[in-house]
């Protein structure tokens, strides 16, 4: 079960530089396991206190997870897996 | 790192005017440009997700659509802005926790004051804020 992962600028210290690298799980949480296994760091990066961390957006296959069950959501076969930071910010 | 914002005086007028705009809400959007050339090139306005005078998002799928467009085009985010509408352009807590584009300046745009805008230009690196010189330049030297 291969998925490509798309690694965002600030993350790519934790992958040699690469900007996508392949994984394997069939859902969200496996491939972040995966990921942790050849990539250590990246899971401290993606989760906090077992959640996704809110200062990141991940998308499978285009769609953002917050919205197609999270951690939980399905990774086909052959999938992607986009990690990009969350812009936002404010005046207070 | 001792850094300057060199841009062209168009892009600081796309920046301005969208602020201006959307005020009292808080307008944000990137200035694509050429990878590792800082040079910030295209404009790129953003829906504020949160519709808010106090804080912006980008929307997560109009982000990524942007964001794969400056992957296949080789670029990165150059300049990412956004508005404050009723406080001075610097950083909030909130702007310093989520910054994490190392290479990119972050502009802020203050439209508190109707007849003047304040803007300023900081690079954010792993919550250290660094303010810099803003140079507005007609067109840039190389390009």
């Amino acid at each position: 079960m291969s998925v490509t992962v798309s690694i965002p600028t600030i993350m790519r210290t934790l992958t040699g530089g690469e900007k996508r690298v392949q994984a394997s799980g069939a859902t969200l949480a496996a491939v972040i396991d995966d990921l942790e296994t050849n990539h250590a760091g990246l899971r401290e990066r993606l989760l906090k206190d077992g959640k996704l961390n809110r200062y990141v957006n991940i998308y499978v296959d285009d769609e953002d997870v917050r919205f197609t069950g999270g951690l939980g959501a399905q990774v086909p076969e052959n999938g992607t897996v986009t990690i990009l930071p969350a812009v936002a910010g404010g005046a207070v | 790192m001792r850094t300057v914002l060199v841009i062209r005086a168009d892009l600081v007028e796309a920046m301005v005017a969208h602020a201006r705009a959307d005020h009292p809400d808080e307008a944000c959007g990137i200035i694509a440009g050429p990878e590792g050339a800082d040079r910030p090139e295209r404009f790129v306005s953003m829906d504020n997700a949160e519709r808010s005078p106090t804080f912006y998002r980008f929307d997560s799928g109009e982000q990524l659509r942007v964001w794969r467009e400056m992957d296949d085009r080789d670029e990165e985010p150059a300049v990412v802005y956004h508005s404050h509408t009723a406080t001075e352009a610097y950083p909030s807590r909130t702007d310093i926790s989520y910054a994490s584009e190392p290479n990119a300046h972050y502009v802020l745009i203050s439209t508190r004051d109707p007849e003047r805008h304040e803007l300023r230009s900081y690079r954010i690196v792993e919550g250290v804020v660094t303010e810099e010189p803003v140079r507005i330049v007609p067109a840039y030297a190389s390009a």
